[in-house]
């Protein structure tokens, strides 16, 4: 081992990390086999959010055929990627069907039922990336629906594109693969270092940049081997090959750059802005597939793994694969297979069900048994050993952010850089307590993020009471002010008109008692009956009559009763 | 297959335990506890099995209390623990009610009713030391020479359970001052270090515990092998050790280059009274020292100061307690302001920031 760190005699000084792990890597068991082609699934269940960013918007309906390499689904936005069939059949459903996602919560899915004749879509034509356009190859790795393969499946097209002002000038490719017990990425190493290489060579070209730096921890002996001994084949002297320590968690992309440069990523920034873009080894093998050969990615090397199966391997299997299929061509659970991964030890999740399709993302299927995922029993009080805080590489104090976590104090949480956390779980990991210190920071972040947008929700709401309690006396403020302009104008007017304005209104209203008065004897005179009660049938005369009677009757009865009583009072209409 | 326990990642251990590193501790103490019951013949045991009884009694007690589980409150060994270093630190002649009430004391007066393991804000043993004392300060002081097990000056079984819940023993014909007090005492009375020293300082002695003082506080280099054990097996780390007793050392060396009659040399003081339990056992309980890296160096330094200072100029001829207990009263403000420089931030928490050559700022 230190005779390869020896040999790579470029001065690269290595930093090493603060904190993290040497942990038992367990990468033997699913290492010692070749790459082996999994068998076709009958059924793929291909989920329609991959990657991260907005779900693609499915192109097929059911009952569709469709050719291995169709595209099926495009991307939505910018962040987004579209998705290929895996293989040639029938669409039979698009529906909610159980994803490959921590929650264990449905979502939607394109169903398609192989027909095993595996007959391919027309696929575009192979390009040489030294003479094209880069705005064509961008393109090309776009609608090839290449996504990030370390885990968190960023479309890499969004990665290739280098913005005006960035300064670009080292690419770091990460072939750490710290994780304990995947080995997908040190398989594709060895068995296919040429495309690997390849896909490097095009993201360089793109992306314009002076060096090119490859991580591989120093576990990896033959896949760093084989790396060499490709790169000096195909002529890349340039890129660097660099043996790092092995040590959770440097293939972290904000470790592994602070490993090979001593750089640190800004809190809460990109790697741009310190001039670097990091990619994963995989990704750069599916850029190369999709540039040289126009294939989309529709599948991937994924580790089966763990004292649950009986043959660990790693298995080439079309994305949308249901797990069970993928378990039973690595032997099949042995009796000790007692929880399900998805993903490695540290930062894997529990799945529930052997049903769910693998995707883009998924580097790893670990069968464990219960020595491997041993159950953590109740969680102790903290003794502030300080134990979280040595193994944080991010030099975080876990345990007060467990506290004010806990507490629920989430300002405090973020006065102690909560959203610094990667999620590593190396202070879960040397715990002796057994608290669950990573899944109290994850509860504490969303919980955060909740009442972050809670707030924003109240802001605006109270930004627009405000504006309408504003229009409100606007427009109050604009009638008074009409109105008193309107007063002041007839006041004028009045003044204007002299002492004869009072007279005059008198006049009118004398004038219009007359009219009235006229109009009622001209009435009285000719003896015409209201219009209204013209033609009525005889119950209605005599409804009428009655109540003429009983009103005449209560008028008399008011009268004598109370003299006194306003005239308007016995006016009105009695009340049975 | 059988249905999978919901429990998030990771889903690996590092394996490690609160009981498992209180075992450890308790092993790295097995030594010198063997040879401090042995010195000090039948009442050291008397006395070491009182005060270890008392603790988990009242532990039991007070988690009963509390209404918490009984049996993993036990079985963490906290308790245990912190007796045991408690029993160490006293007389070894001691009367069987100086365990009992030293336990009450540390168990619940100086944890349980701060909330419990993990919440105290002082050592319980140091703080049931110190308070036993002050409160009793004669029994709390009456030394003497090893009188070995089974050794003609060491008294039997029977004697020895006479002497620890009898009435005593004749404190004039047996007692006589650790070398602290006697130092202390001599220099106090205008007398010369050299002939304060003679016949009473021998650093073999002291080194391999012949001498008078507490019960487990006595072989220096049975402590020594403990500690370092703590550190092979990393229970604990190396920062607060180094830190107090270079503290301790260099100003003993600068006082002693400065006033060699009157002031002991720094050997003189690593080996003497608390100074290697204190260093190795006590200041490194992590609850009530600080967390950060730097954060320990500094309590540790801290330690040591306060231990020269006490010793050499305040009212007691040992100050290891009072040291450590002054310091784990500053603990929750060195963790407040020693913090770590987070990755892509600087010191002062801020997100890095870089200028327009891409370099980072000085």
């Amino acid at each position: 081992m230190l005779n390869i760190a020896a040999t790579d005699a470029s001065a690269r000084k290595i930093h090493p990390l603060p904190g993290g792990l040497h942990l038992p890597d367990n990468k033997h068991q699913s290492s010692v086999r070749p790459i082996m082609q999994a068998a076709l699934p009958k059924r793929l269940i291909i989920p329609l959010r991959q990657h991260a960013g907005n779900p693609a918007e499915p192109l097929v309906k059911a009952g569709d055929p469709v050719l291995k390499g169709q595209k099926i689904a495009q991307g939505e936005g910018l962040i987004s990627a579209p998705l290929h069939a895996p293989s040639s059949g029938v669409v039979s459903a698009i529906q909610s069907l159980p994803a490959p996602h921590p929650s264990g919560l449905s979502e939607p899915c394109v169903v398609i039922e192989t027909d095993g004749e595996e007959r391919w879509a027309e696929l575009p034509a192979p390009m040489d990336y030294r003479q094209a356009n880069p705005a064509a190859i961008l393109e090309r790795v776009r609608a090839a629906g290449v996504v990030g393969l370390g885990g968190a499946a960023f479309p890499a097209s969004v990665k290739l594109s280098p913005r005006p002002g960035d300064g670009l000038h080292t690419l770091i490719i990460n072939g750490a693969e710290c994780e304990p017990y995947i080995t997908c990425d040190d398989l594709l190493m060895r068995e296919r270092a040429a495309k690997v290489l390849a896909g490097i060579d095009i993201i360089r070209t793109l992306l314009q940049v002076e060096k090119t730096i490859i991580g591989i921890e120093d576990n990896k002996i033959e896949a760093i081997a084989a790396m060499r001994t490709a790169r000096d084949l195909a002529g890349y002297e340039a890129m660097e090959i660099v043996v790092i320590p092995t040590r959770y968690p440097s293939g972290g992309e904000k470790q592994l750059i602070y490993i090979l440069t001593g750089e640190e990523i800004p809190s809460g920034g990109i790697p741009a802005q310190i001039g670097m873009v990091c990619h994963n080894v995989g990704t750069a093998a599916a850029v190369a597939d999709a540039v040289l050969e126009g294939k989309p990615l529709i599948s991937r090397l994924i580790t089966i793994t763990g004292e649950g199966v009986a043959e660990p391997r790693n298995l080439e299997a079309l994305m949308g694969s249901p797990v069970a299929d993928l378990i039973a061509q690595a032997g099949g659970y042995t009796p000790k297979a007692n929880k399900l991964i998805l993903g490695g030890p540290m930062m894997g999740y529990t799945l529930f069900s052997d049903e769910i399709p693998i995707a883009k993302a998924t580097n790893c299927i670990l069968a464990a048994s219960t020595a491997e995922a041993p159950d953590p029993g109740p969680a102790l009080a903290c003794i502030r050993c300080g134990r979280c805080a040595e193994a944080c590489p991010m030099s975080l104090l876990p345990q007060q952010l467990y506290w004010h976590s806990r507490a629920k104090a989430l300002g405090k949480a973020c006065d102690y850089n909560l959203f610094d956390c990667i999620e590593c779980g190396c202070c879960s990991h040397v715990c002796p307590s057994h608290i669950p210190l990573v899944q109290y920071f994850r509860f504490a972040k969303s919980e955060h993020r909740r009442e972050e947008a809670e707030k924003r929700k109240a802001e605006l709401a109270k930004r627009r009471h405000d504006a309408r309690q504003e229009r409100l006396e606007r427009l109050e403020r604009e009638k008074k002010e009409a109105m008193r302009k309107k007063q002041e104008a007839m006041k004028a007017k009045k003044t204007a008109a002299g002492g004869d304005a009072g007279d005059a209104k008198q006049a009118a209203i004398a004038a219009a008692a007359k009219r009235a008065a006229a109009k009622k004897a001209e009435r009285a005179t000719q003896g015409e009956a209201p219009k209204n009660t013209q033609g009525l049938s005889a119950a209605q005369q005599r409804q009428i009559d009655e109540a003429e009677a009983r009103r005449a009757q209560a008028r008399k009865t008011a009268h004598s009763e109370d003299r006194a009583r306003p005239a308007a009072a016995t006016e009105s209409p009695p009340q049975d | 297959m059988n249905t999978p326990p919901i429990k998030a990642s990771p889903h690996a251990h590092a394996g490690n335990s609160i009981g498992r590193s209180m075992g450890l501790v308790m092993l790295a103490l097995v030594p010198a506890t063997l040879f401090g019951l042995y010195s000090f013949g039948w009442p050291a045991i008397n006395l070491f099995a009182v005060t270890l009884f008392s603790v988990v009694l009242v532990e039991a007690w007070c988690l009963k209390i509390a209404g918490k589980p009984i049996q993993p409150g036990l079985m963490d060994g906290s308790a245990l623990l912190t007796g045991w270093i408690l029993a160490l630190s006293l007389p070894p002649w001691a009367p069987w009610w100086i365990g009992v009430i030293g336990a009450v004391i540390a168990i619940l007066l100086a944890k349980q009713i701060f909330g419990g393991l993990g919440q105290n804000l002082f050592n319980p043993a140091m703080a049931a030391r110190v308070a036993l004392l002050i409160s009793f300060p004669l029994e709390m002081t009456l030394f003497l020479e090893p009188r070995p097990l089974f050794s003609d000056a060491g008294p039997g079984f029977l004697e020895g359970l006479f002497i620890t819940f009898g009435h005593g023993f004749e404190a004039d014909a047996v007692s006589s001052a650790s070398i602290l007090g006697h130092v202390r005492t001599e220099l106090g009375q205008g007398v010369a270090l050299s002939e304060a020293t003679a016949g009473q300082y021998d650093f073999w002695s002291l080194a391999a515990g012949s001498v008078t003082g507490s019960l487990g506080e006595t072989s220096a280099i049975l402590l020594l092998l403990g500690g370092l054990f703590l550190l092979y097996k990393r229970v604990i780390t190396w920062y607060i050790p180094v830190a107090m007793m270079g503290t301790l050392a260099l100003l003993a060396t600068v006082f002693h280059l400065i006033q060699p009659e009157q002031s002991p040399g720094p050997l003189y003081h690593l080996v003497s009274g608390a100074t290697l339990l204190g260093a190795f056992f006590i200041a490194t309980d992590p609850v009530t020292s600080p967390v950060s890296v730097r954060g320990q160096l500094i309590f540790g330094a801290g330690c040591g100061a306060l231990i020269y200072i006490i010793r050499s100029w305040a009212g007691y001829p040992e100050g290891v307690a009072f040291a450590i207990l002054l310091m784990n009263a500053c603990t929750p403000l060195i963790d407040h302001y020693v913090r770590p420089r987070i990755y892509g931030r600087d010191r002062k928490g801020r997100p890095l920031s870089y200028d327009d050559s891409g370099e980072k700022p000085a």
